[in-house]
């Protein structure tokens, strides 16, 4: 397990911050919704926390608000991937054949 | 191991960032969704070797139970939910997210509350205040993103306002401040204080969103999908993951960023738009005197006035959503391009629920993108159409924006469909939009209204140019 201390932790905050703006900025407003719901999957990371934390758990309590926190974050993830990938397919040269 | 796992989380942070990346521009987004899934896939894998996480069979079974009841939910209702719907379903994954990150934080707080800790993540010092303001923050998403799903789904209609309600408002959330710091600081954390720290952050999510309108609503589903990344990120600092780190506070930064840009577009501080629910400050403007009057026109009669332009400019707007008009619009457009007609789209930023709602319609019904044109690309092309399409949109084109400082929606750029030669709007019904603020463009003399369901109107339109 790595430690990330202090001011380690602040530059990568820092860091990120930076280059979750400069991403976004680039975006065109057709994109806006699918990429809200892709950085909506994104932080569907939240999954890999709630595992190591459920894993952890010892009283039925904590086992119970474990179990909500990966029911949740693996609903983040799954229906945040299924929702983008269905709006992007719409933008999907391939389905516009018969208009062309 | 060790390493190994630190690499996965490593490669997957690099993954998240490059798939936002490519999904910057239509040609390359798909393909950076699926990066980013990759990604997710192999954290998700790799996590279940962090050190303890095989230690008890227990509760093993129970993740494997519980990631199969959400990932099964979520996909069902990803797969069979109506694009137009998507909106509030972006909230309810997003409100989601928060909601595991506070109860991550709940985990915690409860073991030091028994004195006891996660496995190799002990809570004290600026980790446990850390953990306390994502537990806020992701609680507030949470219920906050439940509201504006409710709202959008047409489950609550109204905008409850209580008495007092800012300062209602203000007063818990002071005190749901002062809990989570005496919860922050202290060594003896109390699971008295902890549980009622909770429910008043839930409750204050709620209080915040209730008052908001639907029209301002993407502008706060925004809000909480940036603040849904800063709690995973506080949460991350507190399980020690650099790759909750990154894609948490990539996230909380790129969501605000969304944010402003749409409370730009609405010429809006953000502020006003959350604290002062939108239309309550108008009444008085909304009852002065209008000239003119609204004229109805019949399908056929709109028709042949699009059929024999040059060049038609649609307006689509939230109507067009509600009706499922876009299959009926991109028919229509095929119609008229037929007979040689130039047919553009106009966007306004905040058309519809969500900015790039309608792009997202448009593009399901199969209308190239380069048709479609933003508010400052279109606003010199009204001039010279002969004809501006108006369908399901009302706030967006009300030249009031312009003309009357009194106006509460005084300063916003609109559309400039009353610069057409001529403007058929499809409505409904007679009464104004849901800023509830009257629409001069309708009384306008080049104006003709077609009333009627979005999807029907369109019909009517598409056999007037057939019959001809």
């Amino acid at each position: 397990m790595i430690e990330i201390g202090g001011f380690t932790a602040l530059y990568i905050f820092m860091l990120s911050a930076f280059t979750g703006y400069e991403v976004i900025s680039r975006v065109p407003v057709i994109l806006h919704t699918p990429m809200m719901s892709g950085s909506n999957f994104i932080h569907g990371i939240v999954l890999v926390g709630a595992i190591v934390v459920m894993a952890g758990a010892q009283t039925v309590l904590e086992q119970a608000i474990g179990f909500i926190a990966v029911a949740l974050s693996a609903g983040n993830a799954v229906g945040g991937y299924v929702a983008t990938v269905r709006m992007l397919e719409m933008f999907n040269p391939k389905d516009k054949k018969g208009e062309a | 191991m060790d390493i190994f796992i630190q690499v996965v989380y490593f490669v997957a942070a690099v993954l998240f960032i490059l798939g936002l990346k490519k999904m910057s521009s239509p040609v390359t987004a798909t393909g950076g969704i699926v990066w980013a899934g990759i990604g997710m896939v192999a954290a998700s894998l790799v996590a279940f070797f962090e050190p303890h996480v095989l230690d008890h069979i227990d509760n093993l079974v129970l993740i494997i139970i519980a990631i199969g009841v959400g990932a099964a939910a979520a996909y069902i209702s990803a797969k069979r939910v109506q694009m137009t719907d998507m909106p509030q379903m972006i909230a309810i994954y997003n409100g989601m997210g928060g909601g595991a990150a506070a109860a991550i934080a709940a985990v915690a707080l409860v073991k030091k509350a028994s004195g006891t800790e996660i496995p190799g993540h002990e809570l004290s010092g600026s980790i446990q205040i850390l953990a306390v303001i994502g537990a806020l923050i992701g609680a507030i998403s949470f219920s906050g993103s439940a509201i504006a799903f409710a709202k959008l789904q047409g489950l609550m209609k109204k905008t409850i306002r209580l008495p007092m309600h800012m300062i209602i408002n203000l007063g818990l959330f002071v005190l749901t401040l002062i809990a989570g710091a005496i919860i922050g600081f202290s060594d003896d954390v109390s699971i008295q204080l902890v549980l009622l720290f909770f429910i008043m952050a839930l409750v204050f999510g709620v209080l915040f969103t209730t008052p908001i309108g639907g029209a301002d609503m993407p502008v706060v589903i925004s809000l909480f999908n940036a603040l849904t990344g800063l709690a995973v990120a506080f949460e991350g600092f507190v399980l020690g993951n650099a790759a909750m780190i990154i894609a948490g506070t990539v996230v909380g930064s790129a969501g605000t960023l969304l944010t402003q840009l749409m409370a730009k577009a609405m010429n809006r501080p953000i502020s006003n738009i959350l604290f002062a629910s939108f239309g309550s400050d108008g009444g008085d403007a909304a009852e002065e005197d209008i000239e003119g009057s609204m004229k109805e026109v019949q399908g056929t009669d709109a028709a042949i006035m699009m059929a024999y332009a040059e060049k038609v400019i649609i307006v689509p707007g939230y109507g067009m959503a509600v009706a499922q008009a876009q299959h009926k619009v991109s028919e229509l457009t095929k119609l008229l391009e037929a007979r040689g007609v130039k047919v553009m789209f106009a966007i306004h930023p905040v058309a519809g629920r969500m900015p790039g709602h309608m792009n997202v319609l448009l593009a399901e019904a199969g209308i190239d993108y380069d048709k479609i044109l933003d508010l400052d690309e279109v606003n010199p092309e009204f001039p010279t159409a002969d004809v501006a399409l108006v369908i399901g949109a009302n706030d967006v084109v009300n030249p009031v924006a312009r003309s009357n400082p009194e106006s509460p929606i005084y300063g916003m750029p609109i559309l400039d469909a009353d610069m057409a030669k001529n403007c058929i709007v499809i409505k409904r019904g007679k009464g104004s939009g849901f800023s509830g603020i009257e629409n001069h463009l309708f009384y306008a003399d080049n104006t003709r209204m077609l009333y009627g369901d979005g999807q029907k109107a369109v019909g009517e339109l598409i056999s007037g140019i057939k019959e001809m």
